[in-house]
């Protein structure tokens, strides 16, 4: 069984060997450089719209009437939508990792000084996580986006706000069982202030099941983030996301299909990464016991 | 069982919680619904008048007092944009959603199981790779997206394809434009429109269930007195049967509980694609017009929705297994399975 070496270590020989994890990391890797240096070699602004009716619906693998060659085709705009589709990733990718990032920030501060402290401010933060869970995120997210107004510093803040609970149960639960352990007692005996000991001593060994929960939570933020921008409610047109270049394709679905579908496709593949890691992660292979 | 008066509670609890927090971020946002409902060049009197019209300008506790008064007696207030009573407007809406949830659950748990038992039956064999690979991917697909591509498929690839226009699939509404069909042909025509949307919920969530059960089956298949009835000589089927899904069963029925976040979310995205008059799209129509008691009520129900079915899979797992019984007391058995379960689009 793996469970006799610790946790850090086992998690170390499963990042170098287990295949999903390359796969996945590799398909991430292509995707972040995609994102960052795609829009830098294209030259040409992606947003920018030309000569509209030379250049609009052209279909994936054809040229356009100026003689441009476009791998994805063209939306109603005449805008190549490969090179939109890396603008879009910057935007995508940005969103799901701050928004993942900040609800761990929240998640593990709550979690912490719920086990830390106990008592009433214990049962407070276990009950608005509670509150918060018992409300579909989708539901939180649309209230709180529509009634604040759309925007990417709003998408962000609430993927924080809405995704904090599951991650404040684990670090709460973790920092339960460190804190019983003799080295914690030590340290308190040797005088070291309560919160001294928390964040130095306590906090960093109970971190590991939250790390693998955020980065879960990574695709599943930025399938929320698509989801809100879909509905209006989230990124805003010209600046480019994946949810609502799918949602600026809706009304050419049925002549122009590849606008609304081709986002999809990167949006699938780096949430199957994301959800590999965390497979790989939670379940490493068990070859080695 | 003693427990029970307890648990409802704690449910109660936690819904009274849900509402005041609710009430208090909805009415804290910018903005002002007065403002939406009269004409532009309204004078500052007038928008005065038509706050007082709604209640809105008592001091905050005193319109959340008022509404909690009204809510316990099952008031959930009065829509601003439609004159109508809130209740009224989730009434119409529930039949439609509760058909799309209930009915994609029931598919999605039933084939995900199946799916996943076919799987724990041949596990590491090629079969078990293949169907792993694609229950990933399916799980990893957002309800939108898929909804368009369904809706492509049904219409403009239906026709590239060349499938007989009777073999082809409505790809919006609940029901024929012309709605002239009755009895039989009224439920087949249902029957058709339904197809695609639940198509959408389902497939995802069958995958996710896939990749659950398969896991748990897995894991009650290792336990010891598996092995032991294994080596004692039991027949496979029995074996499965008796001893390796009735363990697996609760981790699942606790699964089927917390899958319907997920579920909701997706009918809210299926139900604005194919035009289904249900929650989803009235809360969608709600927010755009900032109707207040339309949006606190919606989410109210969707909250009680949440609760009272995590409540009764806790309740059921209980009965199904009392070793369970301690578990499930201090919550264990939900968090256990809460950080696995998909609550995305």
């Amino acid at each position: 069984m793996n469970g006799a070496r610790p946790a850090a270590a086992r998690r170390g020989t499963v990042v170098r060997t287990d295949a999903r994890i390359r796969w996945a990391g590799g398909a991430l890797i292509m995707m972040t450089l995609g994102a960052a240096l795609f829009p830098l070699l294209a030259g040409a602004d992606p947003s920018r719209i030309g000569d509209v009716l030379a250049t609009r619906l052209v279909p994936p693998f054809h040229h356009d009437a100026l003689g441009t060659w476009h791998l994805l085709g063209t939306d109603a705009f005449g805008r190549d939508i490969l090179a939109r589709l890396w603008m879009a990733a910057r935007i995508s990718l940005g969103v799901g990792v701050a928004g993942s990032l900040l609800a761990g920030a929240i998640g593990v501060a709550l979690g912490a000084i719920a086990a830390w402290r106990g008592g009433a401010v214990e049962r407070l933060i276990l009950s608005l996580g509670d509150a918060l869970l018992a409300v579909p995120r989708l539901v939180l997210l649309l209230v709180i986006a529509a009634l604040w107004g759309p925007g990417l510093g709003v998408v962000v803040s609430v993927l924080g706000l809405t995704g904090w609970m599951s991650i404040m149960r684990l670090v709460r639960s973790d920092v339960l069982g460190v804190r019983v352990l003799p080295y914690v007692e030590g340290a308190t005996a040797l005088g070291i202030p309560s919160q001294r000991v928390l964040w130095r001593h306590v906090l960093p060994n109970a971190l590991s099941s939250a790390t693998v929960a955020i980065t879960l939570g990574v695709g599943n933020a930025i399938v929320l983030e698509s989801g809100l921008s879909f509905l209006g409610l989230g990124v805003q047109p010209p600046t480019a996301s994946w949810g609502n270049m799918i949602a600026g394709g809706r009304e050419w679905l049925l002549i122009a299909p590849w606008i609304a579908l081709a986002p999809g496709v990167l949006l699938i593949v780096t949430v199957v990464a994301c959800t590999l890691i965390g497979d790989a992660l939670t379940r490493p292979a068990t070859r080695a016991s | 069982m003693r427990r029970l008066p307890l648990r409802v509670f704690d449910a109660l609890v936690l819904l009274w919680i849900v509402t005041t927090l609710t009430f208090a971020l909805i009415h804290s946002a910018p903005g002002d619904p007065a403002s939406l409902l009269i004409s532009p060049t309204a004078t500052a009197q007038e928008i005065a008048h038509q706050r007082a019209l709604l209640g809105l300008d008592a001091p905050l506790p005193v319109q959340y007092a008022r509404w909690l008064m009204a809510l316990l007696q099952g008031d959930l207030g009065t829509s601003l944009v439609l004159s109508r009573p809130v209740s009224q407007v989730i009434g119409e809406a529930l039949p439609v959603s509760l058909l799309l949830g209930v009915t994609s659950l029931l598919l999605s748990f039933v084939g995900g199981v199946l799916i996943g038992g076919m799987q724990a039956l041949r596990v590491g064999g090629r079969t078990d790779t293949i169907i792993t690979i694609a229950t990933t991917i399916a799980y990893a697909a957002p309800s939108f997206w898929l909804s368009l591509a369904l809706v492509a498929l049904a219409t403009t690839g239906a026709s590239r394809l060349g499938v007989p226009v009777w073999m082809r699939l409505p790809a919006f509404g609940l029901q024929d434009p012309a709605a002239l069909a009755t009895g039989f042909d009224a439920w087949r025509d249902l029957a058709r429109h339904a197809v695609l949307p639940l198509l959408v919920l389902s497939v995802p969530g069958a995958a996710g269930v896939a990749r659950y059960a398969r896991q748990a089956l897995l894991d009650a298949a290792a336990a010891p007195h598996v092995q032991a009835a294994r080596a004692r000589g039991l027949p496979t089927l029995r074996l499965e049967m008796r001893h390796v899904l009735r363990n697996a069963w609760s981790p699942l029925i606790v699964l089927c509980g917390l899958m319907l976040p997920g579920i909701i979310a997706g009918s809210v995205f299926v139900e604005q694609i194919f035009a289904w008059p249900g929650l989803g799209r009235a809360m969608m129509s709600a927010i755009a017009a900032r109707d207040y008691p339309v949006v606190l009520g919606l989410t109210v129900a969707y909250a009680m929705v949440v609760i009272v079915s995590n409540l009764a899979a806790d309740l059921v797992v209980q009965q199904l297994d009392p070793r369970r019984r301690a578990v499930v007391e201090n919550g264990a058995a939900t968090s256990e399975v809460s950080n696995t379960v998909p609550q995305g689009a």
